[in-house]
């Protein structure tokens, strides 16, 4: 495992003593050279374990390890420096997280300036030859982030990441500010590159039939907790979790005859606060099978299938 | 054929600007029968929102500019009708919902008072008897605690039970069509589902035809009856929604279906993405829009833009296309039946 993470836990406090739960113990493992496709309602602390995980925001709780040896809980200065080096991000919103002060060949070459192993010559070659191969031009480098479209700044922030040659990255919904024509060149994009660089990826998105169609396994959060994991057509297809099934059921297809043939039953209510939980199962509020311990006791982990795994008590 | 309940013809909308003039919408046409909805999908900047703000008078002229075309409602002409005269039917035939209700509704009044206001203002009730009604609309949009909710603000609401309140608002005057532009853009698939499911409910029981602008395939193929997908201000293909979906006759239709993932198709199967950018509406290309990405394309595509070659007249399914010319080369299955459901 290249990538894994023991009961990790995230807590904000937003104060009178109150606690958000953001991200509340999950256990994830990763494999190298895999996509793991993250998915679940915005709110559900998906995000924040993305960057937890990778030591941009400190843990509350849990471990978090990286090739066998635990992450500290807290990045110090040098840590960033170590780490960024084989953990990167890219962001979701392709407009705020772009300096609108620095030019293309600054926010590329950034990774490389701050390891300060490469000449200015070098590091220009370098931006050149990576935003050649997201598909931007090397006459880009000294224009400003303003000047591109939406796709072109999403595919600067991808270079920005990869120019370092990072080992995992976290994609923090890379694709849903995008066109559908645009979407489909990114989402090829970083399949190329998990090929030819051997990378690892964390896929975090909500849309469910890109997930199903980039990653090899799926997992499903709901108010900071896993509820379901396994290789993505299982997950897809073969639902177990009574929350996953309502999610999926809501996905639309582009596909008339498919949609016409649909049940209309969407799921009921919306996500419920992450605010001084209670224990129990989180989704039981929601959950049309819901029995009297998933309100009291917090369900395990039950293995159904090969890799495929839910936390729900119909399963016990 | 019933008459159509809103019909427009050759809309043509410019914007100046510092760089020129940017021709957002060049001569669209579409129609709207009773009690149907008509999805208009396309990409970002290809003139879907632009051709129905126009309609409804909410574009700042200037910098905007109507260039042409007609839009008429139930037979009345209402483009280009100062505020005075569009607010007769603003808000009271056309009702019209946005993509993110955060920033449309008033963060400083009650959402109930919102609502009131609507129905103040075009329908002469008392402040009390409004705000009853409002109460009501809130319930048929299944809010729960409607009166409650009622005397609560924006900030205190979710982004999909704004959206409820949006339609609520939207639906004070029984108006006979009601606009969505990309009303569950910003929500989720669930939330979507709910908001979907709550505008067919209301379109069958209110008996009103509805506008969706969306981007996304997938809400079409659930909602709309009919489809028009634009490119580059322009309606490039026109028809049902299972032509569009089973008998794509327009290259770009077929190169958004192909950019998304099929839950049919294996996992292996590359998505094919549109290479290269729209075109540059400062100068429209003379031609098909769509020249510089086609796959297809033609010299003649260069310079021509096609004619609406008909391709079945009685549901009025239509391409922009020079391959629908009778004399054209027939590329091999190209425009052949995709999925197994087409019949």
């Amino acid at each position: 495992m290249l990538v894994r993470t023991d009961n990790l836990k995230k807590f904000f406090p937003i104060g009178r003593n109150q606690l958000l739960h953001a991200v509340d113990g999950i256990s994830l493992e990763i494999a190298e050279n895999e996509i793991l496709g993250l998915v679940g309602e915005s709110g559900s602390g998906k995000s924040t374990f993305g960057k937890t995980l990778i030591g941009l925001l400190p843990r509350t709780a849990g471990t978090a390890y990286y090739k066998g040896a635990e992450l500290p809980p807290k990045f110090s200065t040098q840590d960033h420096l170590k780490y960024s080096r084989e953990l990167q991000m890219i962001f979701q919103d392709p407009y705020s997280s772009l300096n609108p002060r620095m030019t293309v060949l600054d926010i590329v070459g950034e990774g490389l300036h701050i390891q300060s192993q490469h000449s200015r010559s070098q590091i220009r070659e370098e931006v050149a030859g990576w935003l050649n191969s997201v598909g931007l031009n090397a006459d880009h480098m000294s224009r400003y982030p303003h000047e591109f479209s939406g796709g072109q700044r999403q595919r600067i922030g991808i270079a920005r990441a990869m120019i370092i040659k990072p080992k995992f990255v976290v994609c923090d919904e890379p694709i849903s500010a995008l066109d559908v024509s645009v979407q489909a060149q990114v989402v090829n994009l970083l399949e190329e590159l998990k090929q030819s660089l051997g990378l690892t990826l964390l896929f975090i998105a909500h849309d469910l039939s890109m997930v199903r169609y980039v990653s090899d396994r799926m997992a499903v959060m709901y108010l900071g907790s896993l509820v379901e994991s396994g290789p993505a057509d299982e997950v897809f297809f073969n639902p177990q979790h009574p929350y996953t099934q309502l999610l999926i059921e809501s996905n639309p297809e582009p596909d008339p005859v498919v949609e016409r043939a649909r049940a209309h039953t969407p799921i009921k209510g919306e996500i419920t606060s992450p605010v001084n939980v209670q224990p129990g199962c989180r989704f039981s509020d929601r959950c049309p099978k819901a029995l009297t311990e998933c309100r009291t006791e917090t369900p395990e982990v039950t293995i159904i299938s090969d890799k495929h795994t839910v936390s729900c008590h119909l399963f016990r | 054929m019933t008459q159509p309940i809103l019909e427009v013809q050759d809309l043509s909308v410019e914007f100046a600007t510092y760089g020129g003039n940017v021709k957002a919408v060049r001569g669209v046409s579409f129609s709207v029968n009773r009690g149907e909805t008509l999805a208009i999908v396309g990409e970002s900047g290809c003139g879907k929102s632009v051709s129905v703000q126009a309609i409804m008078g909410l574009i700042p002229i200037p910098p905007g500019k109507i260039t042409g075309g007609t839009a008429k409602l139930n037979g009345k002409n209402i483009l280009g009708l100062d505020a005075r005269e569009a607010n007769k039917f603003r808000g009271v035939e056309i009702g019209m919902i946005f993509q993110d209700p955060m920033t449309s509704l008033n963060p400083t009044m009650s959402i109930g008072d919102q609502i009131s206001e609507t129905l103040m203002v075009h329908r002469n009730v008392s402040r009390k008897e409004a705000f009853k009604r409002a109460v009501e609309l809130l319930e048929k949009t299944h809010i729960s605690e409607a009166a409650k909710r009622a005397r609560q603000y924006p900030f205190e609401f979710s982004g999909g039970m704004l959206q409820r309140a949006m339609i609520a608002q939207s639906l004070a005057c029984s108006p006979s069509l009601l606009i969505a532009d990309e009303p569950t853009t910003a929500l989720d698939v669930t939330i979507q589902a709910q908001i979907l499911e709550l505008m067919s409910e209301l379109q069958r029981t209110e008996h009103m035809s509805i506008i969706l602008i969306t981007h996304d395939l997938a809400v079409v193929a659930k909602m709309a009856d009919q489809v028009a997908v634009m490119y580059a201000g322009q309606v490039v293909e026109k028809g049902s929604v299972d032509e569009i979906f089973y008998h794509s006759a327009h290259p770009y239709t077929l190169g958004l279906k192909d950019a998304m993932p099929s839950n049919r198709d294996d996992r292996s199967k590359k998505l094919t993405p549109i290479d290269g950018n729209p075109p540059d509406l400062f100068a429209p290309p003379q031609g098909c829009g769509y020249f510089a990405r086609c796959p297809h394309s033609m010299q003649l595509c260069e310079k021509h833009m096609p004619d609406e070659f008909v391709i079945t007249s009685d549901t009025g399914h239509y391409s922009r296309c020079w391959l629908q010319h009778n004399d054209s080369p027939r590329v091999k299955d190209l425009f052949q039946a995709r999925y197994s459901h087409a019949g």
